[in-house]
């Protein structure tokens, strides 16, 4: 069998810049926001992708893009090996429902008007016509799978507590049955106790039901405890990618290295890594050119200004883009 | 280890709670209580906190959402409006009673003497005035410098919270700057008056990873540079490691537990300090399953008799359902309020 037998969902060479528009005549372009700048990785079937990177680096974006939220400007995204910007409008539909996400925020993302039961069969009733005995079922059935009561169907978002309602938000984005699971920051707004319950949670459903995760955290340690393999993305661009574990034993984008040390362990004896990053990120709208890091980089060198690095196999599954070998 | 060994012979690191250390304490926060007084029932948001911050020390106040930390900040600043009511204890400055105080008299302590930095830069941070003005008139208020001089000590602030150019971005407006940029601005508007006392109320939550730790360094130079005592709000750990001498957890309106930092990482005595330091991922090694802590945070509306950590917690027993439990000094570094440790 190929080896990419067992990839799921695949980026290719994913962009997506959003216009800057000036003044008030309309169509007047003033520049471009590269949001996401030429992505690729692939996700295998049954694991968790997790997907690092400071604010505005494109994190969000990537995922909108994989929810046919927000058109490429350039570049395809295959799951099953289709390319899914080519297919009917009936497989369109089936990979809306194959794909399904968890933001951060369960009040936003929730509608407060709406039931429990209509706010979980909403993916489920968009797609297809089901009868309304089957629907409530499907919905009391979701809600056992994360550990809710059947008979919270009738009460409404507000008189669930803010973490409680992340279990609804997880609940609904399991009622079509998908395959993937976009999770953006799913646990960055609860509180510490109820974080542990809810990567458990996930983790348990991922093991029973087989579903593949995107994970989008900006806390290190969750990136670390869920994922098989992991990106770092900055401004746009995805500087290193591959196993989680090597990585975090042996980054060598020094970004990445840069990023791992700025990470706070919750651990007074840990030895505390001083490479701190200096500087801030750069603005998407006019990136550095070269090698994007570089005027936050300390090992830059000429070339790093003029040349952009490509990604570059540095182990059997680890990629970095950097002009220089720097591994740990 | 030998370090250890040797500062273990000496006696405890700690000052002991003799003339000396009354000297040295700067803030005495003695069962505070606050409660909000609202048509659903009285919310008991702090309900009698207690603690000692001296000079040079930071002090970590950790605890989940709602716990009360933000609330207990506000109080020692008198800053509590209704429904709400500080309804007993003291808070001594310097021995004196800042609740005894009137309006005006807070008002100048606030802002010369205790500071206060907020999670949001852009909450405390005006839209419409240049950040110059704005850490001008921090300055200008509390100091009584003008013209020059006080053009100097503003570029002489910014650039002590790590501004690029100071004098160049005086004019700039807080929206053309970054959010790590705005944070340094509000640490600089609440530093230029060499307070004694800086509250930072979860200052780094909207910045990214990396400039959360240029930040807190850069907390930590301006902390042994002034001299400032400090509460430190935080729900992370791994910020309380960083960056605190002592820590309290607070848990429902009321400190469960306080020790030195490395004690509490390393002999947390509460079930819930306990359950949570174990809850959290790790970031070496590799685990499957978390533990966890079940059940939610309570409200603070009619939170039922006994330990308020009791239906979460896998110790209890009958006698945790009926009274709250006594705090226990179990050393003269680490208090308690466990039924477990009396
Ligand atoms: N609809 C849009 N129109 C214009 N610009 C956008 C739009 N959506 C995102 N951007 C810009 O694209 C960049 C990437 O944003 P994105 O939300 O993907 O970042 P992120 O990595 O998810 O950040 P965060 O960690 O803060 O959530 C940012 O500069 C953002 O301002
Ligand atoms: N104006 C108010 N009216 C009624 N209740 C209030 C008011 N302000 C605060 N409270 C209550 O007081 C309690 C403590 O709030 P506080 O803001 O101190 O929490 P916190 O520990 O700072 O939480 P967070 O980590 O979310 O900032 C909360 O339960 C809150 O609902
Ligand atoms: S007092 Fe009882 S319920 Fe509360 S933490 Fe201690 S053992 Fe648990
Ligand atoms: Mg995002
Ligand atoms: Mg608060």
């Amino acid at each position: 069998m190929l080896s990419t037998s067992n990839i799921l969902l695949e980026a290719k060479n994913l962009r997506k810049h959003f216009p800057i528009t000036k003044g008030f005549i309309r169509g007047r372009v003033a520049g471009w926001i590269r949001a996401v700048d030429g992505v690729s990785f692939s996700v295998n079937r049954g694991e968790t992708f997790g997907l690092v990177g400071e604010s505005g680096c494109g994190k969000t974006t990537t995922a909108k893009l994989i929810l046919l939220l927000e058109e490429p400007t350039s570049g395809s995204i295959l799951f099953g090996g289709e390319d899914i910007l080519a297919l009917s409008e009936t497989r369109l539909k089936e990979y809306s429902k194959s794909v399904q996400a968890v933001f951060q925020d369960p009040y936003g993302s929730l509608d407060p008007r709406m039931k429990v039961a209509n706010i979980i069969s909403e993916p489920l009733v968009v797609s297809q016509a089901l009868p309304r005995k089957a629907v409530i079922e499907r919905v009391k059935q979701v809600l056992l799978e994360v550990g809710l009561e059947p008979k919270s169907i009738n009460r409404f978002p507000h008189q669930f507590s803010g973490g409680q309602r992340q279990w609804i938000a997880v609940a609904r984005a399991l009622a079509s049955e998908p395959k993937v699971i976009i999770l953006d920051e799913p646990v960055s707004a609860l509180d510490v106790s109820i974080r542990a319950q809810l990567m458990n949670l996930l983790k348990a459903i991922q093991e029973r039901l087989g579903l593949t995760y995107l994970l989008i955290a900006h806390d290190l340690a969750v990136v670390k405890h869920m994922s098989n393999c992991m990106g770092v993305m900055y401004v746009g661009r995805l500087v290193e990618h591959g196993d989680a574990d090597e990585i975090y034993q042996h980054p060598c984008h020094p970004y990445t290295v840069g990023l791992l040390s700025a990470a706070l362990p919750a651990n007074p004896d840990a030895p505390s890594a001083e490479i701190i990053l200096s500087g801030e990120v750069p603005s998407p709208i006019n990136p550095p050119p070269g090698c994007r890091f570089h005027p936050r980089c300390s090992h830059a060198k000429g070339i790093c200004s003029e040349k952009e690095p490509v990604l570059r196999k540095v182990a059997a599954n680890h990629f970095v883009a950097c002009h220089f070998d720097l591994g740990g | 280890m030998v370090k250890q060994e040797n500062s273990e012979r000496l006696g405890p690191i700690e000052p002991s709670p003799s003339s000396s250390s009354t000297e040295r304490t700067v803030l005495n926060v003695n069962d505070l209580r606050t409660y909000f007084f609202t048509r659903e029932g009285v919310v008991k948001a702090v309900d009698g906190v207690s603690f000692l911050l001296r000079k040079d020390e930071t002090i970590g106040l950790v605890g989940e959402s709602g716990c009360g930390k933000t609330v207990t900040c506000l109080s020692i600043l008198g800053l509590i409006s209704r429904p709400g009511r500080i309804v007993g204890g003291n808070v001594l400055l310097d021995g004196k009673d800042l609740l005894k105080k009137s309006e005006r008299e807070m008002a100048h302590i606030r802002g010369r003497r205790i500071t206060m930095i907020l999670q949001d830069p852009m909450t405390s941070l005006n839209p419409v005035f240049t950040i110059g003005n704005q850490v001008a008139e921090a300055i200008g208020i509390h100091q009584r410098v003008r013209g020059r001089r006080l053009w100097e000590k503003t570029v002489e602030i910014l650039g002590l919270v790590r501004i690029p150019s100071p004098e160049m971005r005086l004019g700039d407006y807080p929206h053309q700057m970054s959010g790590g940029m705005r944070q340094r601005v509000v640490g600089a508007a609440a530093l230029s008056c060499r307070p004694e006392v800086l509250i930072a109320d979860e200052p780094t939550t909207s910045l990214d990873v990396t400039i959360q730790a240029q930040y807190l360094n850069l907390l930590k130079e301006v902390q042994n540079q002034l001299h400032v005592a400090m509460i430190f709000v935080t729900h992370d750990f791994g910020i309380v490691a960083k960056m605190c001498d002592r820590v309290a957890v607070m848990y429902a309106g009321k400190i469960v537990e306080s020790a030195r930092m490395r004690e509490l990482f390393h002999n947390p005595l509460h079930p819930y300090t306990a359950a949570l330091l174990k809850s959290l991922p790790k970031l070496e090694g590799r685990q499957e399953w978390l533990t966890t802590i079940e059940g939610q945070p309570p409200s603070l509306l009619n939170l039922p008799p006994g330990c308020s950590f009791a239906p979460r917690c896998r110790q209890v027993d009958d006698h945790c359902l009926e009274e709250y439990p006594p705090s226990v000094i179990v050393s003269e570094t680490h208090t308690v309020s466990c039924w477990r440790a009396v």
